[in-house]
């Protein structure tokens, strides 16, 4: 089953993304142990010049996990056909139980490995590399989430049959199950949207209050990731029965398919970059007090915020977009 | 235009005049390399057109059909059965099929003879439809000519050929025949009512499985391939030659990134000089980095795209001629078709990480290890 040409491409990547995370990692160590600027001696030279090395590898890795990400949604909705039962997918992640943690997993190191790259291009600014032993702490922290992404992975692949017979996604989301998706599933319409809509506001106010006067910056992190969990719930909720113009239909994938003119793309991209920019302009807010940063890093927040609420205000249009042209009433 | 964006176009800049003046290097590399991105291309792009073609002709064929079983082998179905089939709530229609294989001892091939199905195609007795493949192996190429088939020494039918199929179809129908059932029954010696199986037509596709559970119980010997179950064993077929082949590909990137990463650690003399300059005049580490970068980036774009273009050019409009045995099959009668132009994101995803991914693996530690060398010792 592995025998397939993107999922060998995906394994690819996971297998350099884990060999350059673990070397990273190894390195890190000595960073945090014996990192000194202003020690001239010649395992600190040696050490400066790696971690353009690290930076460089560590930036391609961390894009190519990116786009994995995308080519394992989309590589999963293409196999559906090849599993009983499966339509969109869903149906293919839950072949086997480790489907939907790889996805997580692969989630949770976009997200880690964009604040990373910000965090490293702000570090790079600074004239005496501030904030190396936090971006190594980071690698160290990361490793282990790349790792268990890239293992987590391979079991999966390894275990898909295609004489399982899996579910559809019309079996997992739908109100009358138990679990989590069918408990957002049944969120009320009208809340979600409510939800979704203060969201948003909390987004633009605490953004406009940190573009205006300067202060907020956390405020808007914090709204970004509360956003991006209610967006999941609404698009699961509500947001999918516009595109697809029925009334039951609550799948978040098939969203994704060419038959509804690969509508989920234009919301989960905006979506997806918009928090990662947040929770970059988050943390880098946690070090605007370094002396070599404070002439750069308020600018560099200020940018991160504009383009974030940019990216929000993208997947507001797609929503509004979706609800406007869509043939379903469910209100009224 | 940002500090950055003019940094990264001054440096593009430099770096394509830095390639140029260096063409002899640089030519083999992205031609080995467009080589490397053409090979895997042709690979997948061939075979996601097999299997939209092996889908757009299953989207004709019947949702179900039904074989008898005796020694685990296939059997010929009684007619009887077909009533019964029929019967079942569900179902649109069940008919009898004809069909079986001749093997032609004059060209070596096997034909699949059958009846038509389809009540447009008109035959009378002793004439044929024929696929395109069998005509041409046969040398029947005026107008008219019959075919002559010998089922054992000294015996010779005639078949009046009517027509022959379209090129559309050919994947399926290169080595069709068509005749009537009592041309079949004769040719074949068999009994008046039996049929090769039995094909189901079924209006709800969700239904299919209901009407296989009901199907079982009355034919329990049967064998029931559904629609889904064929174009689901194509797409396996075809994905796991297409994994075959680029596994034994992975072998040639596997070369290609060792060939570029000796390509990027063994500078020139007058390249390290290069680099010597400009640390000298103040470029610091990460200049050098972004600027081999860029070349890198460069180099990549060219031959990704050369590989690519030439891949399609391969597939679509010359047919594949290099994999194309590999990948469609073995047979005498090979279908002459040309596949249908088809290309999304997640093909070119894929190949973008299969080729890139490992240049860039291999080539990034010699870039830094080039770029961070002192300037007095890079220049000595």
């Amino acid at each position: 089953m592995i025998f397939q040409t993107p999922i060998m491409a995906l394994l690819l990547v996971s297998g350099l993304a884990g060999l350059v995370a673990l070397w990273s990692a190894w390195f890190g160590l000595r960073v945090l142990r014996r990192w000194n600027l202003a020690d001239g001696s010649r395992e600190q030279l040696e050490m400066e010049r790696q971690t353009h090395l690290i930076s460089t590898l560590f930036g391609f890795v961390m894009l190519a996990e990116a786009l994995a990400l995308l080519l394992f949604v989309y590589n999963a909705d293409r196999m559906a056909n090849l599993f009983v039962g499966a339509m969109c997918a869903v149906g293919t992640l839950n072949v086997n139980e480790y489907g939907f943690p790889a996805l997580y997993l692969k989630v949770a190191t976009f997200f880690a490995a964009a604040v990373w790259l910000i965090v490293d291009r702000a570090d790079r600014a600074g004239r005496d590399y501030p904030l190396t032993r936090v971006k190594y702490a980071g690698i160290i922290l990361l490793a282990p989430l790349i790792l268990a992404g890239g293992a987590v992975e391979l079991t999966y692949f390894a275990g898909l049959e295609t004489d399982v017979i899996t579910s559809c996604c019309s079996k997992l989301f739908t109100p009358a199950n138990e679990g989590l998706s069918s408990e957002v599933t049944g969120l009320p319409p009208a809340l979600a949207l409510w939800l979704l809509g203060g969201s948003g506001l909390a987004v633009a106010l605490s953004g406009a209050a940190s573009l205006w006067w300067g202060r907020g910056q956390m405020l808007f992190a914090v709204s970004g990731v509360v956003l991006f969990f209610v967006a999941l719930a609404a698009i699961i909720s509500i947001i999918s029965l516009y595109v697809y113009d029925h009334p039951n239909h609550h799948c978040p994938f098939c969203l994704l398919q060419p038959e509804h003119g690969y509508y989920g793309y234009v919301l989960y991209l905006p979506l997806f970059f918009g928090t990662a920019l947040a929770l970059g302009a988050g943390v880098l807010q946690v070090f605007v007090g370094r002396p070599s940063l404070r002439d750069i890093l308020p600018a560099r927040i200020r940018k991160l915020i504009g383009l974030s609420m940019v990216a929000f205000g993208l997947f507001g249009l797609a929503t509004i977009w979706a609800i406007v042209s869509s043939q379903l009433i469910v209100f009224g | 235009m940002t500090p950055w964006l003019r940094r990264q176009r001054a440096l593009a800049d430099y770096t394509l005049s830095a390639l140029g003046r260096r063409k002899g290097k640089n030519i083999s590399l992205v031609v080995i390399y467009a080589l490397i991105v053409f090979l895997v291309a042709s690979i997948m792009m061939f075979s996601s057109g097999m299997r939209r073609e092996a889908d757009l002709v299953l989207s004709e064929a019947p949702e179900l059909i039904v074989q008898q079983l005796t020694l685990g082998r296939h059997e010929l179905i009684a007619g009887g059965e077909v009533e019964k089939l029929a019967a079942i709530r569900g179902v649109t229609a069940a008919k009898g099929r004809l069909w079986g294989y001749y093997y032609d001892r004059l060209n070596g091939a096997n034909y699949t003879v059958m009846v038509p199905d389809d009540p447009t195609i008109k035959l009378e007795q002793g004439q044929a439809i024929l696929g395109e493949a069998i005509p041409r192996s046969r040398g029947l190429s005026w107008e008219g000519a019959p075919l002559f088939l010998s089922r054992f020494e000294g015996d010779l039918v005639k078949f009046d050929v009517v027509d022959t199929l379209s090129h559309d179809s050919a994947l399926v129908s290169a080595d069709l025949m068509l005749i009537t059932e009592q041309d079949f029954r004769d040719f074949f010696g068999l009994a008046p009512d039996v049929y090769t199986d039995i094909s189901v037509s079924i209006r709800n596709e969700r239904e299919i499985a209901t009407i296989i559970a009901k199907a079982e119980k009355v034919m329990p010997k049967a064998r029931f391939v559904t629609r889904a179950d064929i174009s689901r064993t194509y797409q396996k077929l075809f994905d796991w030659r297409e994994g075959l082949l680029v596994t034994l590909a992975i072998a040639a990137i596997l070369a290609f990134g060792i060939f570029a990463a000796e390509k990027a650690s063994g500078l020139s003399a007058e390249e390290t000089r290069e680099i010597g300059i400009l640390k000298a005049i103040g470029w610091d580490t990460g200049d050098v980095i972004a600027m081999k970068l860029w070349e890198g980036a460069l180099v990549s774009v060219g031959a990704f795209l050369t590989g690519a273009v030439a891949a399609y050019v391969h597939v679509f409009l010359g047919g594949a001629g290099l994999f194309a045995p590999v990948l469609k099959g073995w047979s005498v009668l090979y279908p002459d078709f040309a596949l249908t132009p088809q290309i999304d994101v997640l093909q070119l995803t894929t190949l973008f990480l299969v080729t890139v991914l490992p240049y860039v693996a291999a080539t990034l530690v010699p870039i830094w290890r080039v770029a961070t060398g002192d300037p007095d010792q890079v220049m000595r």
